[in-house]
């Protein structure tokens, strides 16, 4: 058998390293992350790690002001389109929430991380989620 | 595969009940046999939606609990279907495939769902596990946060400046209620304005309170069977002639949200099942789970075209006497949304609306009907096509 392609435990390894890995398909040639099983776009096996650019464009966003219990609101959630093509969901960071209006659409971000320890109460695993800082 | 006929439906009123789960399907199901004049004892199948059970109620396997609790034969299967919101679609989905494949001849579908005694911390919380829990959880990503991320797109896609698309939205919002105040087992019968909705607080920027459909408890039943043993059991048969499922990974993966690939996928599969194409179809009950959400599923269902759902929401063509009435039953948001349920209470309204049953409400001469049920974020989607004899 195989090994999976690029753990989650290995692509939070990455990001603690400064590093946005993801994987390249052999048969055609698509970059993706968040890591998969097989490819996205053609759902070929023959995958490589790689690393992407961790930079890219907010698609859409949102403030979220209801929130799940254990996330403090207000804050922003946004998807960004990499420049390496894949899109990542994630928070925006370093911006009032109140701010956030329709020209974020379109504003270059670097990506980044956040990790949220294991939640001994409830169980599961340790979390994260990527960030999105803008650029300038 | 065989023809498959509706014997009968039954639906408790939508709301905060104080039923538990089980109570409130033994009414819905109890009505649906009475409906189709057939005994539980005869039903050699149950296919349940259910969702969010284990933190309602602690309550898992719910399926042979609630065989037992309306008198299901021990040799008759009772299964629990998981797709989110879409369960109880799914579960009605494999109930009719189950008799189109002669596997059984009368089999019932189901769902029951208790949300509002989790409170609404509990209940976002839950509700968001349909989220991909490693790439998307820990954002703190809700729901109404997804569709609000399609408006902001909707917005940017169609250069439609966001304060006009929210006054299109607002007017989904005022249509459903209209239509749910007409409804006598809807959570909310009261109609509002579109102050009503830009007045209210906001939820995930740009959908305030009233874009959104609410936390409820109900459940619905449907009595499906082989229509050449049991149509003489009723004077107006409907039958299941479409059906259809998509499946979809991590939003992410998915890029474009004004665009759903399963839902498109899943409801050119029913269409073409069923011989039919958008134009024929007389009334549909959708997944208004946000109002934004009714006006992409209405392009996506093929009614109008890629950008054009606003427009459409604002000349009222969804409206009862419009070109494609949609959610007559008051929808998601007004008739309200017990999650595991959702899916067979859209099929109570289609049934009812293609027997002429619905009062106020009906939709002339109504033929042909669709339900659309949407779980996750897109995820999963399924779709039924009803029609009756002419």
């Amino acid at each position: 058998m195989k090994e999976y392609p690029l753990t989650y435990t290995a692509f939070k390894e990455g990001l603690a390293q400064g590093r946005l890995l993801g994987l390249k398909c052999l048969d055609c040639g698509a970059l993706f992350t968040p890591p998969n099983g097989t490819c996205t776009s053609c759902g070929g096996s023959k995958l490589e790690k790689t690393d992407l650019a961790p930079k890219g464009k907010i698609k859409t966003f949102t403030v979220i002001r209801v929130a799940p219990a254990g996330f403090p609101a207000p804050y922003v959630v946004g998807m960004v389109e990499l420049t390496d093509g894949p899109f990542v969901i994630g928070n925006v960071l370093e911006l009032d929430p109140n701010q956030a209006g329709m020209d974020l659409i379109g504003k270059e971000v670097t990506v980044g991380h956040k990790l949220f320890p294991r939640n001994e109460a409830e169980g599961g695993p340790e979390g994260m989620t990527l960030t999105f800082t803008l650029t300038n | 595969m065989r023809e498959v006929v509706v014997l009968g439906v039954g639906m408790t009123k939508f709301g905060i009940s104080d039923l538990t789960m089980k109570e409130m399907f033994a009414l819905a199901a109890i009505e649906a046999l009475e409906d189709a004049k057939v005994a539980a004892k005869d039903l050699e199948a149950l296919f349940i939606g259910n969702v969010l059970g284990p933190f309602e109620e602690t309550q898992g396997n719910i399926a042979p609990f609630l065989a037992a609790e309306i008198g299901l034969p021990n040799h008759a299967p009772a299964t629990r279907f998981e797709g989110a919101c879409a369960s109880a679609t799914v579960a009605l989905r494999h109930a009719a495939l189950m008799v189109a494949s002669g596997v059984h001849d009368l089999v019932m579908a189901g769902g029951t769902e208790r949300t509002t005694i989790m409170g609404t911390p509990l209940a976002t919380k839950t509700f968001a596990i349909g989220t991909h829990s490693e790439h998307e959880h820990f954002s703190g990503l809700t729901f109404p946060g997804v569709f609000a991320m399609v408006a902001h797109l909707y917005s940017k896609k169609y250069g439609i400046p966001l304060p006009e698309l929210k006054k299109s939205m607002a007017r989904v919002a005022v249509k459903n209620h209209a239509n749910g105040a007409k409804n006598p087992l809807a959570h909310f019968r009261k109609e509002i304005t579109m102050d009503t909705v830009f007045n209210s607080a906001m939820i995930a920027d740009p959908l305030q309170l009233f874009d959104c459909c609410p936390f409820s408890d109900g459940a619905a039943a449907i009595v499906v069977a082989d229509a050449a043993k049991y149509k003489k059991y009723v004077t107006k048969p409907v039958y299941v002639v479409g059906t259809g499922q998509g499946s979809a990974g991590a939003l992410f993966h998915q890029k474009d949200l004004t665009r759903m690939a399963a839902r498109e996928a899943s409801v050119k599969h029913a269409y073409q099942e069923a011989g039919i194409g958008p134009a024929d179809v007389d009334v549909c009950e959708l997944h208004d789970c946000f109002t934004i959400a009714e006006i992409v599923a209405t392009e996506m269902l093929g009614f109008f075209d890629f950008g054009q759902g606003a427009a459409a929401a604002d000349r009222g063509d969804t409206s009862l006497k419009g070109k494609i009435p949609i959610n007559p039953s008051g929808g998601l948001k007004a008739k309200g949304h017990p999650i595991g349920a959702t899916g067979v209470a859209q099929a109570y309204e289609i049934v009812k609306q293609l027997r002429g049953e619905c009062g106020d409400r009906q939709v002339e001469g109504a033929k042909i009907g669709l339900i659309d049920t949407l779980g996750g974020d897109f995820s999963t989607v399924a779709h039924v096509i009803f029609r009756r004899d002419s």
